[in-house]
């Protein structure tokens, strides 16, 4: 006979009504915002019966180009919930001096600094660069698909998974408070005993099986589906960046796996990998996570360095300059990243050889970046530079970065960084590169291909609103703290007793809020060019006179990208193929050959989150389900034999003449 | 393995993917010579590290832990090369290039690892008395 | 095949595309190939922790008291006859004989069963005699780096029972020919890790 509380114990495993924070007025008004905005979205998409059209034209779609977009989407989604973590840190650190306590409890504000990391880095930085290369790189390399098309629909639902996992930690239980990457012995189950590290762990490995596959999947795009002719280095400068930043992804994100699956043994099953205590060592998991988390820097920095350089040499109209040196700074950046790891842990103690030697691989490690700077720079002299949106992303990048890159070699020197450790200084450097690198990047890309994916252009005077206050807001926010890092300012407090600092955070609060009007301004243009769309609408396919072969296609491009697969014969083979008077081919279509949709991926991803909840909250039998459930539908999938149709040639005429017509309409 | 697809795929497949380097067809998936070459050699290979063990053949245990280890990377190449077929041929050498490169992975992770963790304590007080006159 | 060619500009033919529907379908062993390599790295990172903390016996039971090599070589054995088994296997789905492929595949099954079933009472030992994961870092590594290779094994044999419906099913068409060769690579793999595990964790700790 069970007594009621076992019996609760067998059912819900940990899960109480407890776990619902309903006692937290600011948990309680997120969680009315998203339980209102979402569901008025669901409305929204019942009113219009949209549910069909989203499953089977999106949801369940192997288009690389439409889980390129999806990912995109995710990313911003996350980015204003990330954001919004900002925005709390920023206010509770302004006003938190003296008696004032601020309005955020610890317990709260440790939360909150550990999801704006994990979500910031995992679940926007990632699956925004993620999405890019899935929907440029194939264009770029005149293919029709992915490697692995139905993989790619799994990976992008899996990182679904995970920051849905990463969602729930808001409004049922709590989410880690032990900072982004759960250093032990905090994150050990004696020290952290609730739900949140479990959150993250699972969160984490969901996503990161996605990660894996996507980047699995884009190297061998890459390698083996390049249009006949695109020998490596004729291969565009993004598509390089991509694959070096894939290879990263394969070669790191097993190693973050198997960490956190140790991390999850001491916690369930009371093994000593990082305990204090039976042998166990701490500094053996921050050795392991920094093996992964310094190429990690360079798998989110590496495609947004390929951006750049597609949109410098667009916007200048040359060529870019040294292609075969910042391919070859490329290759040696991925290699040297992983040579560095251990200036995150100088203080840990290790002796001068050690210390010196990390330290010198991180200056090493600049000087290719430095090349790269030099390149962009050589590009535009002498250059007919057209300041269009994504080009001046491009320059606020160049300034802003080589300032975070110089930080950074002041943090690699090793005594310097004994007294930088763990403060504001480290703050300020990595916003500085992840910012002024990674976020205009994207920023930069998401101007520059908009129109491909979409079919018409962006609103330019959203786009320099957007563009003014996220810069001027960067260096309002992020100035101060190098400031205060000077002045010995540790990072992750929520209260402070000096008055005399308190004018550096609310400088640094007022560039977080120009940094929201920039968001804000940012999502205004997607709305107003959306209404615009036909005002700005893209007919010939090259809106800015590219150079690469997603150029020469439709925008949007058709479901096949390419009627013909292109013949390459040069480097920026769309600017050659202009140049030497190219024909579009008007007769001789085929049919072509194509994967079919699968809701496969939604489905197993689905049976995984449940599974990560499950093994949170100890509901044990919900997890053996679960799992069951993944293991039979994966087995079930590999029973279908038949996975690809073809697109009749008929359609592929009507689709281009569709097109010949509205070329013929703007000529 | 190298030529996989192509030997029951499109026949359309070879003229056009000339450009990704050759796809030979011969040997792809080994032939029973080749299996019982790396057969007998895997057995004999496992066969002297057990007995150089369990036989305390050296005194010094150093030398044996060596001659194992030696033993281990020479027999995970010919499990390489008899029973998964790696060649610089296949796939237009890149399951090489990827195998190359994981490798420098592996062993900057091994390596790299047991190096930094031995220099845990460099920095930590003096323990004992035998680490004191140890100081510089 | 065709190259519809351009007369362009300066004067020279060039063709811009390929009129034929040309779809390179060749990309699955590369991906798989990577995706092996990835999970070396996972073992890697176990072999490195095996590695560090592998000698912290915490005060209880060292390598050298728990580890019975006569066991361990017996369990080399059947990995190894796993191995050529597979081998035979394949030579046989290349001769395109489908029946002499299922019986290779049957043995290897069995071969590979015989191994997990040895660790897992290799395992139930050193629990029953206190020597559990729980007890030292050193056994905490050990049972998740042999625990690890063994999951692997064993979803190689749900894989190969898998397989074996299929190729009952369906016979030896392209598709299952691929997944044969996917296997045979993945269980290889498998023989390659343990080459580490026996080396490393069995007879290199039981040194003193």
């Amino acid at each position: 006979m069970f007594s009621n509380l076992d019996l609760q114990k067998l059912v819900f495993g940990r899960l109480t009504l407890e776990a619902i924070p309903y006692h937290e007025p600011i948990l309680l008004i997120t969680f009315a915002m998203v339980a209102i905005g979402g569901g008025a979205l669901l409305g929204v998409i019942t009113y219009y019966k949209a549910w069909a059209y989203l499953w089977t034209d999106w949801f369940t779609s192997v288009d690389h180009k439409k889980i390129g977009i999806m990912y995109v989407v995710l990313a911003i989604v996350m980015l204003v919930r990330g954001f919004s973590d900002a925005l709390l840190m920023r206010a509770q650190q302004a006003i938190s001096f003296g008696d004032n306590q601020g309005y955020l409890p610890p317990h709260h504000y440790d939360q909150v600094f550990t999801a704006h990391g994990v979500i910031m880095i995992f679940f926007m930085a990632m699956p925004f660069v993620t999405g890019l290369m899935n929907f440029v790189v194939p264009l770029q390399i005149g293919a029709r698909d992915v490697a692995f098309p139905f993989l790619n629909n799994f990976s992008f639902w899996m990182t679904v998974g995970g920051a849905i996992t990463i969602m729930l930690s808001l409004f049922v239980g709590e989410f880690a408070r032990t900072g982004w990457l759960a250093y032990p012995p905090l994150s050990e189950g004696t020290f952290s005993p609730g739900v949140g590290v479990d959150y993250y762990i699972w969160a984490l490995q969901i996503a990161g099986i996605g990660t894996t596959l996507s980047g699995i999947n884009l190297i061998a795009t890459i390698v083996k589906m390049r249009a006949p002719g695109m020998t490596m280095m004729k291969m565009p400068i993004f598509v390089w960046t991509s694959l070096c930043t894939n290879v990263l992804i394969v070669a790191a994100f097993p190693i973050l796996t198997a960490v956190l699956v140790l991390l999850s043994l001491d916690r369930y099953v009371g093994t000593h990998f990082f305990s204090n205590d039976l042998g166990g060592n701490p500094m053996m998991y921050i050795n392991l996570i920094w093996i992964w988390g310094h190429p990690e820097v360079y798998i989110l920095i590496l495609p947004a360095f390929g951006i750049f350089s597609e949109v410098t040499s667009t916007f200048s109209g040359k060529r870019l300059f040294g292609y075969a040196s910042m391919v070859y700074a490329t290759v040696v950046i991925t290699i040297l990243s992983y040579l560095v790891w251990l200036h995150h842990f100088f203080t840990m103690g290790s002796g001068a050889s050690v210390n010196s030697f990390f330290g010198i691989t991180t200056m090493i490690i600049s000087i290719p970046t430095g090349a790269k700077i030099f390149n962009w720079l050589f590009t535009m002299y002498r250059g007919r530079i057209r300041y269009e949106l994504p080009m001046m992303w491009t320059v606020a990048f160049i300034i802003t970065f080589v300032i975070g890159g110089m930080t950074g070699v002041m943090l690699a020197v090793p005594p310097a960084d004994f007294m930088l450790h763990n403060g504001l200084f480290l703050i300020a450097h990595f916003h500085n590169v992840i910012i002024g690198g990674v976020v205009f990047g994207l920023m930069a890309g998401v101007s520059y291909w908009f129109p491909k994916a979409f079919g018409f252009r962006l609103n330019e005077f959203w786009g320099h609103m957007s563009f003014w206050f996220w810069v001027v807001g960067f260096y309002f926010a992020f100035m101060p703290l190098y400031v205060l890092g000077f002045m010995g300012v540790t990072r992750r407090l929520s209260h402070f007793d000096d008055p005399s600092l308190q004018i550096w955070f609310v400088i640094a609060a007022f560039g977080a809020l120009l940094i929201a009007v920039g968001i804000a301004s940012f999502i205004i243009q997607i709305v107003v060019s959306f209404r615009n769309r036909e005002a700005l609408a893209d007919l010939t396919g090259d809106p800015w006179h590219g150079r690469t072969l997603e150029w020469s296609t439709a925008s949007p491009p058709p479901d096949y990208n390419f009627a013909f697969t292109p013949m390459v014969h040069d480097l920026d083979t769309w600017a050659d193929m202009k140049k030497r008077g190219y024909v579009r081919p008007l007769e001789g279509y085929k049919p072509i050959h194509m994967p079919k949709n699968t809701g496969a991926g939604a489905i197993l991803s689905a049976f995984a989150t449940i599974f990560g909840f499950a093994m949170i909250w100890y509901i044990w039998w919900l997890a053996a389900l679960a799992l069951f459930a993944i293991l039979v539908t994966a087995i079930g999938h590999t029973f279908n034999y038949r996975r690809d149709f073809y697109i009749p040639a008929e359609e592929v005429v009507a689709t281009e003449g569709r097109r010949s017509q509205l070329l013929a309409e703007h000529a | 393995m190298s030529a996989t697809p192509a030997a029951h795929g499109a026949a359309s497949e070879e003229t056009h993917h000339s450009t990704h380097g050759g796809n030979d067809h011969a040997a792809s998936h080994g032939t029973m010579k080749g299996y019982m070459t790396g057969f007998l050699l895997s057995v004999v290979l496992t066969a002297i590290p057990f007995w150089l063990v369990m036989g305390h053949v050296f005194s010094d245990t150093h030398l044996t832990a060596v001659f194992v280890m030696v033993l281990a990377a020479v027999q995970i190449v010919v499990h390489m090369v008899y029973f998964l077929h790696m060649n610089t041929k296949s796939e237009g050498g890149w399951t090489m290039l990827a195998l190359i490169f994981t490798m420098i992975i592996v062993v900057i992770t091994l390596a790299g690892s047991i190096w930094v963790m031995s220099h845990l304590n460099t920095n930590m007080m003096p323990m004992t008395q035998h680490d004191m006159r140890e100081m510089p | 095949m065709t190259h519809p060619s351009t007369p362009t500009a300066d004067g020279e033919a060039l063709a811009f595309y390929v009129a034929e529907d040309a779809h390179a379908e060749g990309s699955t062993m590369l991906g798989f190939w990577i995706y092996l390599m990835s999970d070396c790295l996972i073992f890697a990172v176990l072999f490195a922790t095996f590695g560090v903390l592998g000698r912290n016996y915490a005060a209880g039971p060292s390598a050298a008291e728990l580890f019975e090599l006569p066991t361990v070589a017996l369990n080399t054995a059947m990995l190894l006859l796993s191995s050529i088994t597979f081998g035979f296997a394949m030579l046989a789905m290349e001769k395109e004989k489908l029946r002499t492929t299922l019986v290779w595949m049957a043995i290897t099954g069995l071969f590979g069963m015989a191994f997990v079933g040895l660790e897992l009472n290799e395992f139930a030992h050193l629990i029953h005699d206190g020597a559990t994961p729980q007890r030292s870092a050193f056994l905490s590594s050990f049972f998740t780096l042999v625990g690890t290779h063994g999951l692997h094994v064993s979803v190689g044999l749900i894989w190969i029972v898998t397989l074996m419906v299929q190729l009952g099913l369906y016979g030896l068409n392209p598709a299952n020919k691929r997944r044969l060769m996917c296997l045979s690579m993945f269980w290889h793999f498998l023989d390659v890790v343990w080459i580490g595990v026996f080396s490393f964790v069995y007879l290199v700790s039981v040194l003193q």
